[in-house]
């Protein structure tokens, strides 16, 4: 009796699920190891800035402008990366920047993440008018130009970090959007799917239970992407004086203070820089390893 | 052909009315127009004065229409910082932007076509691993730091190339490459992916069983199939570039119509930003349907459809 019942019990070790499957194969991912520490590395500099600095970001001695970091002729480890033009500690401005940069990438794919699923369910599973519709907002939306809709909205509003968070997060829900909706497109065919609704699943279940668990995959990657394109979009509208405001610190903002000194001290642009490349290049491997283990033929 | 060509025109058509109402009610809803047309420290008196002279007292609808109508007959308005007439300011403007938009992805082409064939013929070396990292990497390059590092290099340290303005060829050198630098990957990607099924199918095979020279089998025979997506990526890519091209105009002070909207958006010059705004969108969309006509006319089955 036990015997005929084993087989079942030990079942669920046998199959693993896909999600930890995904996870075991991404450890195996040379770009998720790299990608993965350099991410950690920088959410651990912005959660711990306040310990890892006796620097206020914002407070300025002016009889300390201009300080060149530690490894030039006239540096000290007093000032690490050396201060701007206004006496502030670089490293500190480094470590809070990096809080702005963070915060704009995950609080921008909330929202847009939420616009574009939603839009995407919609047009994928119900087919017919509803997506007509959604297909012409996409359109539309794609018509826009970004950086020239956020710079206008910035401009005649006035410059707050919420609403850029949000401006952001509205321009940027395109690609969830087509991606999700293709992919429900495709799922919804799917025979378990079928079934489902044969046995008479009411269809919010059918759309939180089987759809959703199942476009985790190509929305986890189409996120790392967007975190990404925020994040450039920000350093882009704070570069051209419009995004993030002082005192905050942001690194777009920090290269466009820099912009002046590209003669003479070319490492304030690159400080602020390399951090920016680092953070980017580093969200765009583990995206690249995401796509390669949930999509094995390699195509998101 | 027609039915399909009729359909998406109309698409289009459509496209470009809802974007010119939005571009028109990003600038309304946005703000007080007419406060933002007087100026700091301008009294209220003032700035109903203003209201009252550029009719922003009348209902959205009401100067929605009368914008749109005068737009169709040719007039963009009038820029009030410049004095002079949209239409003749943009006229200055574009050919910069168009001449920054097509030497960028000559650029984009030449680097990243040569590129993706050659990643494609040699899957997994080195030539291919290089490509793939420098299009990861070209990723994560904010546009406006790539324009510093090339302005330090070539304009600073090197002293070869004019750093800033819009004369001569040699001023558009620096910010071609700057602005294609972003089309590069994902050209490579469709070119390396679409060689790398072209090479294996049986034309190529025959080809190649014929004894033809190599490269011969690889333009005519591989790459002038793989080509065709391209082509019509290209022309999105450039659409793209025309509404990125501010924040690179911007930095080499080039002349072109991102400049000009940045310098409008400085002093609400209302009656540009929406011109720029309509004008953007509409290269965009025109650009994206010779796309699509483009593979239209190459494959029946997208007509169809």
């Amino acid at each position: 009796m036990t015997d005929t019942m084993t087989p079942v019990r030990d079942a669920p070790s046998v199959s693993v699920s896909p999600g930890r499957v995904a996870l075991r194969r991404a450890f195996r991912h040379g770009g998720f190891w790299i990608g993965g520490t350099i991410l950690i590395a920088i959410v651990l500099m912005a959660i711990f800035a306040p310990l890892l600095t006796p620097y206020d970001p914002s407070v300025q001695d002016l009889s300390k402008g201009f300080v060149p970091p530690v490894w030039a002729d006239a540096g000290s480890w007093e000032h690490p990366l050396g201060t701007d033009n206004l006496g502030r500690d670089y490293w500190a401005r480094l470590l809070y920047g990096a809080r702005i940069s963070l915060g704009i990438g995950l609080l921008t794919v909330i929202i847009s993440g939420t616009i574009g699923t939603v839009m995407g369910v919609t047009a994928g599973y119900w087919g017919g008018w509803p997506d007509m519709i959604i297909n012409f907002f996409i359109t539309v939306r794609l018509t826009l130009p970004v950086v020239l809709v956020a710079l206008v909205v910035v401009a005649l509003i006035g410059s707050s970090l919420w609403l850029l968070i949000l401006v952001i997060g509205l321009l940027l829900w395109d690609r969830f959007a087509i991606v999700v909706r293709s992919a429900t497109k495709q799922l919804a065919q799917r025979e378990y799917i079928v079934s489902a609704r044969v046995i008479g699943s009411s269809t919010p279940r059918i759309l939180f239970r089987e759809i959703l668990p199942n476009l985790t995959g190509p929305l986890v990657v189409v996120a790392s992407i967007e975190i990404a394109h925020a994040i450039l979009l920000e350093a882009a509208l704070s570069f051209l004086g419009l995004g993030v405001q002082p005192p905050n610190v942001s690194w777009g903002l920090m290269v466009s203070e820099a912009k002046a000194q590209l003669l003479f001290r070319p490492w304030m642009i690159a400080i602020p820089g390399v951090a920016l490349v680092l953070l980017v290049f580093a969200i765009n491997l583990v995206g690249d390893a995401l796509r390669d283990v949930t999509t094995p033929d390699g195509k998101a | 052909m027609i039915v399909y060509l009729s359909k998406r025109l109309f698409m289009v058509v459509i496209v470009i009315i809802v974007t010119s109402v939005v571009a028109f009610l990003l600038v309304h809803l946005s703000g007080d127009p007419a406060a933002a047309m007087a100026g700091e420290g301008a009294t209220q008196a003032d700035i109903e004065a203003v209201r009252a002279t550029y009719g922003f007292d009348r209902p959205l609808p009401v100067q929605y229409f009368d914008w749109a109508g005068r737009v169709l007959a040719g007039d963009l308005g009038r820029s009030t910082y410049l004095r002079a007439d949209v239409t003749e300011v943009l006229a200055r403007h574009i050919p910069v932007t168009a001449t920054l938009g097509i030497c960028a992805l000559g650029f984009a082409l030449a680097l990243s076509i040569p590129l993706g064939v050659l990643a494609a013929l040699r899957p997994n070396t080195i030539i291919d691993r290089f490509s793939l990292w420098l299009a990861v990497a070209g990723q994560a390059l904010p546009s406006f730091l790539f324009a510093l590092g090339l302005m330090y290099l070539f304009g600073v340290y090197l002293r070869v190339l004019p750093i800033s303005g819009s004369d001569t060829w040699w001023h558009f050198v620096m910010p071609s490459i700057a602005l294609g630098y972003y089309a590069t990957p994902e050209i490579m990607r469709l070119t390396r992916s679409g060689m790398l099924d072209v090479m294996q199918s049986d034309h190529v095979r025959t080809a190649r069983a014929y004894g033809l020279a190599p490269w011969r089998v690889v333009v005519r025979h591989g790459l002038r199939h793989a080509i065709i997506p391209v082509v019509s990526l290209a022309a999105v890519q450039l659409g793209f570039m025309l509404g990125g091209s501010i924040v690179i105009e911007t930095i080499f002070s080039l002349n072109g119509i991102g400049n000009l909207a940045w310098e409008s958006i400085q002093r609400s010059d209302i009656a540009v930003i929406q011109a720029i705004l309509l004008i953007i969108a509409a290269a965009y969309a025109v650009l994206t349907l010779l796309a699509d006509l483009f593979n239209a006319a190459l494959d029946p089955r997208i007509r169809i459809s």
